[in-house]
């Protein structure tokens, strides 16, 4: 039966997202909740609890606040807590109560802004999505609200009419330089990027944000804002100076489609996992990069522009042209979109999407065994191929699991494969929480010993 | 059992998130100025990272061979499935997950019933008894608790099925939900003869000392002692519902027993837990009046009395001025403790509370007049978010009895213990003066030991 779970473990949740996703941002983030939800994020969500002094608490929401809709005693206390302690923002996320008496989080949210002077977010989640939609709620609203439109901004600076043209000329002519993008460039200008889709959640705290950065920087990129581990407030203010935006999770995705429609930024999604995937990547992002500036600088206007990249550069998917993993297989046999491999003797990939895929390319490319993902959270449909399933429930997994020769998942999820699979625990905090936290490999650096050590 | 690792791999280092930290005021009181039974406001709440106070899923398991199945939105879900995981007991849980829709079909009877029975079916072997967690959604919702359970008891009749909840919401709206866990962890009694001779103890997460008074009383009058923490299986657990007295002496069990001696006929009787010596004697005068047993003997008082104050100056000869810290979460009565370590000359400087229990009213209103200077801080409040790091460079040595204090003072010394641990009568005198100097003398990892949830559990008493 749907909505069951006999004997695994349950996502953390989206109003849990927020929290995760604002932490290092210096805010104030409250969890209109009774009581429970901050002692479970706390303790099972977020590793950096104990270590960063970070803003995060609920409302302590009663029966008869609940009843008589009493929001001012929230905003009282808000005033209070902004007065008191200082925060650089406010975020207001929600659970089920709240979702059933109809709180209008982005009201209450406008109230207290407008009270405290402080930027104040609402978001209405409820408590019963997983993470990923509440971090993607939280980095959209970054996208929409605190990136600034630098573009503008500097062009407001311009004294006057001929020196702007200079400035757009130079900027056209720095668009138009083909050369200076690629990996084949002589003199290579470094193409900056945003990372978008960091938390603890779905990379831990083992160093997989500042490999993911270590990487881009060895492939000659420049890092502007990591969303949102290793960023200030302000270095995400940044994010529009960036080029492309690396969206590494599917709670990525929103801020950085928010980001191309502000700023026709475009944006490519996966992980640098393997030895064959991360080099053709990257070639990837820089070519589709250059070609996307090449044809926004003939662009009459913005509306004309032709971008041929308008649906992301993904390592893996359906668009074929677009696809890093599909490249750098085209020659291979076996490892195509067809359901036929994935019958019997393959590997079964459970969990967050867009990790997922980049670890079932990375095994299908590096090993040429066939990969299938399973996929336990909100993730695009677009991602999926035809073998690929979106499985949030107990009663999905288990008939996907047949067949399998190795399924690689979080330790929680043993109970339901097979015993003739060979189980190869991939432990996940958003899953699991702390309890396997010192076995979370870094995939981004160690991938080949992760599966030498499980002998795959 | 699986191992908990909180430690972090070297990544992190100690990061202020708030540049204005400096300016943030750490909330307290002196006792002086403090009201009661809520010296601080309310407002936004924070959670420290102390984690060793028992939750609704580790009292649930005390029961032998049962099953939980908690039906909540994913929210809720995830910190009671990770302590049953964290337990080592993933085959005793499992959840039905509410989703949005459910919200809007209105089918959440049909959710629960279907989803547990589901479960039932899927489990390898059948539980002699099914606990069904409901939610603050289904007390929102008007949902027919009474049909459901009808209805589960009709499909599973050789299943005992008991209704417990996990609805915070109402924590200030009657039975709190640990009163209400304590007491449904004795609904699914069988009612059978009444034995003259035996005895419960109901209410307590941790075993009652088996070198306390009251064991010693009860034993030493050869009665039969039954207590839901030593029951290896659903039988013997059954074999409670032959005591003729059930025993209280958490305050949130009291319930639990009025529901018993209602319903199985036997008698409740409420002990006071206390460091007060006279409190103690009329609390264990009042058990032998309802036993009809012999009072203790004067000689054993002063015995007992004589053995606290000796443990008690050899503990103030060790610690001498060394500033202690106290946090509710140690016992019931941590005002008592405060005046009882006072009045002996223990420097005591801090009390971590966020209200003051009735248990606790006339110590409150001893050391407001005595020693006005103590400082109460609240756990929850806002502020309390820097608390720690406040205290990371403070430099002195601080003992702490409970677990929030040690964070709080962000000590190594402090004594590790939470609900009172399982201490009753002069017992728990002379064992906290002994574990003070332990920890006096001996350093722990306080954030590796606090983060452990449900502290005792892993015992054994849960497997």
């Amino acid at each position: 039966m749907k909505q069951t779970s006999r004997i695994t473990s349950t996502y953390s949740a989206d109003t849990m997202g927020v929290c995760s996703a604002l932490f290092e941002l210096g805010g104030m983030t409250i969890m209109h909740d009774a009581s429970g939800c901050n002692s479970t994020y706390t303790t099972h969500d977020e590793p950096r609890w104990y270590d960063m002094d970070s803003m995060v608490y609920i409302s302590a929401l009663t029966e008869m606040e609940a009843i008589m809709g009493d929001d001012e005693k929230l905003l009282g206390d808000i005033e209070d807590a902004v007065r008191e302690l200082h925060p650089k923002f406010v975020a207001i996320a929600g659970t089920p109560i709240p979702t059933m008496t109809g709180f209008d989080f982005e009201a209450v949210a406008a109230v207290a802004e407008q009270r405290t002077g402080v930027p104040c977010f609402g978001f209405a989640t409820t408590g019963m999505n997983t993470y990923i939609h509440g971090v993607s709620m939280a980095f959209e609203t970054l996208a929409k609200r605190v990136v600034k439109d630098i573009k503008t901004e500097k062009k407001k600076e311009l004294p006057s009419d001929n020196e702007r043209q200079d400035v757009q000329e130079e900027s056209f002519s720095k668009h138009t330089d083909s050369n200076q993008y690629g990996s084949h460039s002589t003199t290579p200008k470094k193409l900056k990027v945003n990372i978008i889709g960091l938390t603890p959640l779905d990379f831990s705290v083992n160093g997989q944000d500042s490999s993911i950065a270590s990487w881009l920087e060895s492939e000659n990129f420049e890092v502007v804002s990591r969303w949102a581990m290793g960023s200030t407030l302000e270095e995400i203010a940044m994010a529009g100076e960036a080029d492309v935006n690396l969206v590494v999770s599917a709670s990525g995705l929103a801020a950085a489609k928010v980001l191309f429609e502000r700023f026709g930024m475009p944006y490519a999604v996966g992980l640098p996992i393997g030895h064959e995937l991360p080099g053709a990547f990257a070639d990837l992002i820089k070519t589709k990069v250059r070609e996307f500036k090449e044809a926004d600088a003939s662009a009459a206007t913005f509306e004309s522009r032709e971008i041929s990249i308008h649906s992301g550069i993904f390592l893996a998917g359906s668009d074929s042209q677009n696809s890093a993993a599909q490249n750098a297989t085209a020659e291979r046999k076996n490892t195509t979109d067809s359901v036929q491999p994935y019958k019997k003797g393959f590997t079964a990939i459970i969990g967050e999407g867009v990790a997922s895929f980049s670890l079932a390319n990375a095994v299908e490319l590096d090993l040429g065994i066939p990969a299938k993902v399973l996929c336990t959270t909100e993730c695009p449909e677009d991602m999926l191929r035809e073998c690929d399933r979106i499985t949030p429930d107990e009663d999905d997994i288990i008939p996907e699991l047949e067949g399998a020769a190795y399924i690689i998942a979080d330790p929680l999820y043993k109970p339901i494969c097979p015993p003739e699979a060979k189980f190869i625990p991939l432990p996940s905090e958003g899953f699991s929480g702390r309890l396997y936290r010192d076995e979370i490999p870094n995939l981004i650096t160690d991938f080949e010993d992760f599966l030498k050590k499980r002998c795959i | 059992m699986l191992q908990i690792v909180v430690k972090e791999k070297g990544m992190l280092k100690k990061v202020n998130a708030n540049e204005n930290r400096n300016n943030v005021e750490i909330p307290q009181v002196r006792i002086g100025d403090a009201e009661f039974p809520q010296p601080f406001r309310s407002g936004l709440e924070y959670a420290s990272p102390a984690r060793g106070t028992w939750n609704i899923v580790h009292t649930g398991m005390l029961i032998p061979e049962a099953h939980e199945i908690f039906v909540c939105a994913s929210c809720c879900l995830r910190g009671v499935v990770l302590t049953a995981a964290e337990m080592g007991a993933m085959d005793r849980f499992s959840t039905v997950e509410i989703r949005e829709h459910n919200l809007l079909d209105g089918d959440m009877e049909e959710l629960v019933i279907e989803g547990v029975s589901d479960i039932i079916n899927k489990l390898p072997k059948r539980p002699p008894a099914v606990l069904v967690y409901t939610s603050c959604v289904h007390h929102f919702t008007g949902v027919d608790l009474d049909m459901i359970y009808e209805r589960l008891r009709e499909r599973f009749p050789d299943i005992d099925f008991t209704d417990c909840y996990m609805n915070p919401i109402m924590r200030k709206s009657g039975m709190t939900p640990d009163q209400l866990m304590r007491s449904r962890l004795y609904t699914m009694l069988h009612e059978r003869e009444i034995n003259p001779r035996a005895v419960a103890i109901i209410g307590n997460d941790l075993p009652t000392d088996e070198d306390s008074e009251l064991m010693y009383i009860l034993k030493s009058n050869d009665f039969i002692v039954h207590e839901i923490t030593s029951c290896k299986s659903y039988e013997e657990y059954q074999e409670m519902a032959e005591s003729a007295y059930y025993i209280s002496y958490y305050p949130d069990a009291v319930p639990g027993g009025d529901m018993l001696a209602d319903r199985l006929g036997g008698k409740h009787i409420k002990m006071d837990f206390s460091f007060d010596y006279e409190e103690i004697d009329e609390t264990f005068a009042e058990l032998a009046g309802a036993l009809g047993i012999n009072p203790r003997k004067p000689s054993d008082i002063s015995d007992a009395r004589r053995l606290c104050e000796e443990e008690l100056v050899a503990t103030k000869e060790l610690v001498g001025d060394t500033p202690i810290a106290i946090d509710y979460t140690y016992c019931t009565r941590p005002l008592g403790l405060a005046k009882m370590l006072l009045t002996h000359g223990f420097n005591v400087q801090r009390v971590y509370l966020d209200a003051v229990s009735g248990g606790d009213k006339d110590a409150f209103d001893y050391l407001k007049r005595k020693y006005p200077d103590l400082i109460l801080s609240p756990t929850v409040h806002a502020g309390m978010r820097f608390a720690q790091t406040a205290n990371s460079g403070a430099g002195s040595k601080v003992l702490a009895l409970g677990q929030k204090a040690a964070y709080f003072e962000n000590t190594n010394h402090f004594v590790n213990l939470v609900e009172g641990g399982g201490m009753m009568g002069y017992e728990a005198i002379y064992r906290t003066a002994r574990l003070m100097r332990e920890a006096f003398e001996t350093e722990k990892d306080m954030k590796e030991l606090v983060g452990i949830k449900g502290l005792g559990c892993e015992g054994g008493c849960c497997s």
